[in-house]
């Protein structure tokens, strides 16, 4: 049923309605709506047997879920930022043992400076960790990516981190088609384990691995992804030949077809960059947008199938390689290594600054025009790095840099919106 | 330092008159040269007992080390309102590092100072209860077994206020939040669970804990001019009601951390060496009642009155009244 | 597409305003979001809300910086905030206040956009007298709606029967019909 709800309600709703068993939650802005809601419908007894936790950590609530997973029960938690650090080791422990548990990203930025915006470097941090990593544009595919994240996660016996954007999409209020209970239980199986803390058959989870196995362990965790580059297509057709609606998958195009450049994004940023793509076309600009909803497994075959023509990609990105520069450029031009096309990268959005639609039309031009240095940061108050840059030059002792910032930015524009 | 509790009943109220006292014996906040380690300005909600709580104790700790210290603060509604650059509201130098790491960053301030030979300023880590006695409890108690010269504060509002209202450890029983809402067969947070870190902390043997109220100023002065004056780990824990979080009025911050005191659901003690030292009697006892329906947060217990859940918390008043001997005329149980 | 601002303090309902709009135009079959501006502020901080509201899908995600529709929750904030910042030069601004626009120490800036239309009307008094709550944005909502005809005075009411349930909606109904009819029959504002 259509309805108009705030992006975390949807999503609570969402996860009831895949019968999760055990819950273990630790809040954190800007996921706490999810998790209160979730907390609200166990104790009311609208979710059946549910078990919930009120745990003392991120690190705790996942561990829970191993323990819970590995017994059998189909495990949520949800997280962002410092809490996906706080978890880290059972992260990739989760990940390790291959236990299918769904955790919802709000993507928030990490400090210090301390900042519970949205942007992308939480679960970028993570992507390495062997979880699946699915970005939603919108709150209607947030909900139908956590459906199907479950199915995923337990076809696979793989974790599965559904990212939404932290505020954009969580606190966002705005019409979403909410699924019936037939509808989810049609498509979503019983978790069949396939590995059990069982006394009729009793198996060791978790033993020590030697030089002698590991990098096998380890390069299957990496099959398992390149088994999801298959699963993850197939799965979203399954989910809408149910729901009569296309969600997810591995990337989505918006006229690629004869696009010479082309946009590519991660998340809720996409439909400003559609909005974008259509103003640019009516001035006859040639442009498309790649939407990259499966960012691990990284779909380098689908991306060089779609992109090939175009000559340039522009990576509009909410993250940050500290060093370096992007962090989905790179696996970019690896996908499209040998081929002609210019990758740039455009680094935007950090720590919840607004990604405006004449931001990413400025950026088509000038990158079209004159090219980009590489990496851009878009909307780069270079007056106030400046002014920092020659005081830390001219003294030793020149303070913590974020307040010596503000000062710069509030003495420099005086704006309060 | 030794004091001497003055009672002032002649005024009819429970106020302490500051003038009446002699000039020493005065808060710091009486005082014209006052520190104000946490200045105006800030962004506390009106009627922030956690504002009040830290103001008053951090400046008792700058007076009592001649401003020669360093705060270690956790994530946390103190930190939010208290530190948005450029318009920090702290007088003293101070830290923000995450979450749950408070303890052990002011372990490593202290290790440093020892390694620089600068003893003579003194460290101080604060954080809300969430960091004291969930995410940061392996770090407060590796603090505490080792004896680091810390003073740790704890400011109580009994649940993640920063975040929006969810329970923590120290969530009481009955208690609405949003991760314990007032719904299904017990509403609001169970009941027989949840942490007293100050008993922890008694367990770790170290040479002073003490419990605080914001209801008693002169007395959580008092206590962290004590700590200040004893080295090794300490630990205070202060009762700090939150408006917000507690659905309650604003401008009845006191009278309820006043009540939670005086109902015996919040004991005013100072244990040394881990043992039970002194205690902050109750002239008269108050039903838990009088303090819970001050607190929407509480609401459910009284529309319908749910007795057995006003008798199970009234019994845990009398618990602690008996425990600590709050009353003159009942004897203190085995500690 | 309406695209609206609302500014006010914490606490005085600035997102449930944002939700309400968008909530009733759904109601009206249109297509709506709304968002905070994703503070961490504390109670009597100034927060914004936004609300989109249009007949085809929405997929801009960027805060509204150019609104045509202004809500001022408190007019304390005209003189802290530049509330007015990108407001469309035909823009229409809902005012809570007890004063006149030109009481509120605007009359240079009223001169400077002739076309802006300001209504100044006491939404927070009137919730005072049914809920004996000031909090203004269910006026507000009511009020936009009766200047506009943007959203339909029953789907006003639907919404805010969404939002609270039981009494306090039917309470607040009282208050969206007075300041539905408030500002249609008093001239005010310009
Ligand atoms: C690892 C991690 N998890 C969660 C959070 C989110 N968080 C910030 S403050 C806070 C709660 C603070 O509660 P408390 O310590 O009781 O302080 P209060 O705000 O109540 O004063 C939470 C959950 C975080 N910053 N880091
Ligand atoms: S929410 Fe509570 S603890 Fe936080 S600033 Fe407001 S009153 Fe203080
Ligand atoms: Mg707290």
């Amino acid at each position: 049923m259509k309805q108009q709800i705030e992006g975390s309600q949807a999503v609570a709703q969402a996860v009831a309605l895949c019968r999760p068993e055990v819950m273990a939650c630790y809040p954190i802005s800007p996921q706490t709506h999810i998790v209160e809601t979730l907390s609200r419908k166990v104790k009311a007894g609208e979710i059946g047997n549910c078990q919930f936790l009120n745990v003392e950590s991120e690190f705790g609530a996942l561990s829970v879920l191993i323990g819970a997973s590995a017994m059998g029960a189909r495990s949520y938690t949800a997280t962002t930022s410092q809490g996906l650090l706080f978890m880290a080791e059972a992260v990739y422990n989760a990940a390790g043992l291959g236990l299918p548990i769904v955790m919802t990203i709000a993507n928030r930025a990490i400090g210090a400076p301390i900042n519970i915006w949205n942007d992308h470097s939480d679960s970028m941090a993570m992507r390495d960790a062997g979880w699946l990593q699915l970005f939603a544009e919108d709150n209607q595919e947030a909900v139908d990516l956590h459906i199907q994240a479950f199915r995923l996660a337990e076809e696979l016996s793989c974790p599965v981190m559904v990212c939404m954007d932290g505020y954009i999409l969580t606190h966002a209020f705005e019409e979403v088609d909410l699924p019936t209970q037939e509808q989810v239980d049609d498509f979503l199986p019983p978790f069949e384990p396939v590995q059990v803390l069982d006394p009729q058959d009793p198996v060791s989870i978790g033993a020590m691995v030697g030089p002698e196995a590991f990098t096998e362990v380890r390069y299957l965790a990496h099959h398992k992804h390149l088994q999801a580059l298959e699963a993850i297509p197939r799965i979203s057709q399954a989910f809408q030949d149910i729901f009569q609606r296309s969600s997810g998958g591995l990337l989505k195009q918006y006229h690629t077809d004869e696009a010479e450049t082309l946009l590519l994004a991660l998340g809720s940023v996409n439909g400003t960059i559609k909005d974008a793509v259509d103003d640019l076309r009516t001035e006859g600009w040639p442009v498309g947008a790649i939407q990259l909803c499966s960012y691990r497994p990284f779909p380098s075959h689908a991306l060089r199938h779609v992109a090939h023509n175009a000559k340039r990609v522009i990576v509009i990105e909410k993250d940050l390689a500290v060093g370096n520069g992007g962090i989905v450029s790179g696996e970019v031009k690896l996908a499209l290594q040998g081929l002609p096309t210019i990758v740039d990268t455009v680094i935007a959005g950090l720590g919840g600054r607004a990604i405006s639609k004449a931001a990413v039309i400025d950026i088509v031009k000038a990158a079209c025009l004159e090219g980009l240095e590489e990496p851009h940061f878009l909307d780069l108050n270079w007056e106030a790095i400046n002014r920092e840059l020659t005081k830390q030059a001219e003294q030793r002792r020149s303070g913590p840099t974020p307040e010596n910032l503000l000062r710069e930015i509030g003495l420099s524009s005086g704006k309060a919106l | 330092m030794s004091y001497q509790r003055v009672k002032f009943y002649q005024t009819g109220t429970f106020t302490v008159g500051n003038r009446l006292l002699d000039e020493g014996d005065r808060t710091v906040q009486a005082r014209t040269d006052r520190s104000n380690s946490l200045n105006s300005g800030h962004r506390a909600c009106q009627g922030c007992g956690e504002a009040l709580g830290a103001r008053y104790a951090l400046d008792a700790v700058m007076r009592a080390t001649q401003n020669k210290m360093v705060a270690v603060n956790a994530t946390g509604c103190l930190e939010v309102f208290s530190s948005p650059y450029p318009e920090s509201a702290w007088q003293i130098p101070w830290l923000h590092s995450v979450f749950g790491n408070a303890p052990a960053v002011a372990s490593g301030v202290a290790a440093a100072l020892r390694a620089k030979g600068k003893t003579d300023i003194r460290v101080v880590a604060q954080g809300g209860d969430g960091a004291t006695v969930d995410i940061g409890f392996g770090c407060l108690s590796g603090m505490f077994e080792r004896n680091d010269d810390v003073l740790y504060l704890c400011y109580d509002n009994e649940a993640y206020m920063n975040t929006g209202v969810q329970r923590s450890g120290a969530t009481p029983a009955r208690a609405w939040t949003n991760t314990t809402q007032a719904v299904g067969t017990e509403p609001g947070n169970p009941m027989g669970i949840g942490k007293n870190l100050p008993r922890i902390a008694m367990a770790h043997g170290i040479p002073f804990v003490a419990t605080a109220s914001v209801a008693d100023l002169h007395d959580l002065e008092t206590k962290v001019t004590k700590a200040m004056s004893i080295r090794g780990a300490r630990y205070i824990h202060i009762h700090v009601p939150c408006p917000l979080g507690w659905k309650s009025d604003p401008a009845q911050t006191i009278k309820v951390a006043r009540l939670a005191v005086e109902s015996g659901l919040f004991p005013l003690f100072e244990a040394e060496g881990g043992v039970v030292s002194d205690r902050t009697p109750i002239r008269k006892q108050v039903p838990v009642e009088q303090y819970l329906a001050l607190q929407g947060r509480f609401k459910h217990l009284f529309n319908p009155r749910d007795e057995e859940a006003l008798a199970a918390i009234q019994a845990i008043a009398d618990r602690n009244i008996h425990l600590y001997a709050l009353l003159p005329t009942k004897p203190a149980m085995e500690t | 597409m309406i695209e609206i601002r609302i500014h006010g303090r914490g606490g005085q309902g600035v997102v449930t305003a944002a939700e309400l709009l968008a909530a009733a135009a759904f109601h009206d079959g249109k297509v709506a979001q709304a968002f905070p501006s994703f503070g961490s502020e504390r109670t009597g901080a100034p927060v914004t809300a936004f609300c989109r509201i249009d007949t085809k899908p929405i997929r801009s995600r960027e805060p509204v910086t150019h609104p045509n529709v202004l809500f001022i929750q408190d007019s304390t904030l005209l003189h802290q905030v530049n509330v007015f910042s990108g407001l469309s030069d035909q823009g229409i601004v809902m005012m809570n206040s007890t004063r006149k626009a030109e009481e509120l120490g605007l009359n240079d800036w009223i001169v400077q956009h002739p076309e802006v239309e300001i209504y100044s009307f006491p939404a927070s008094d009137l919730a005072e007298k049914h809920l004996g709550r000031s909090i203004a944005n269910v006026g507000m909502v009511a009020g936009f709606a009766s200047v506009t005809g943007a959203l339909t005075k029953e789907a006003v009411q639907y919404a805010i029967q969404e939002k609270f349930p039981g009494k306090l909606g039917a309470l607040n109904v009282q208050v969206a019909a007075e300041a539905f009819d408030y500002v249609s029959s008093h001239k005010i504002g310009v």
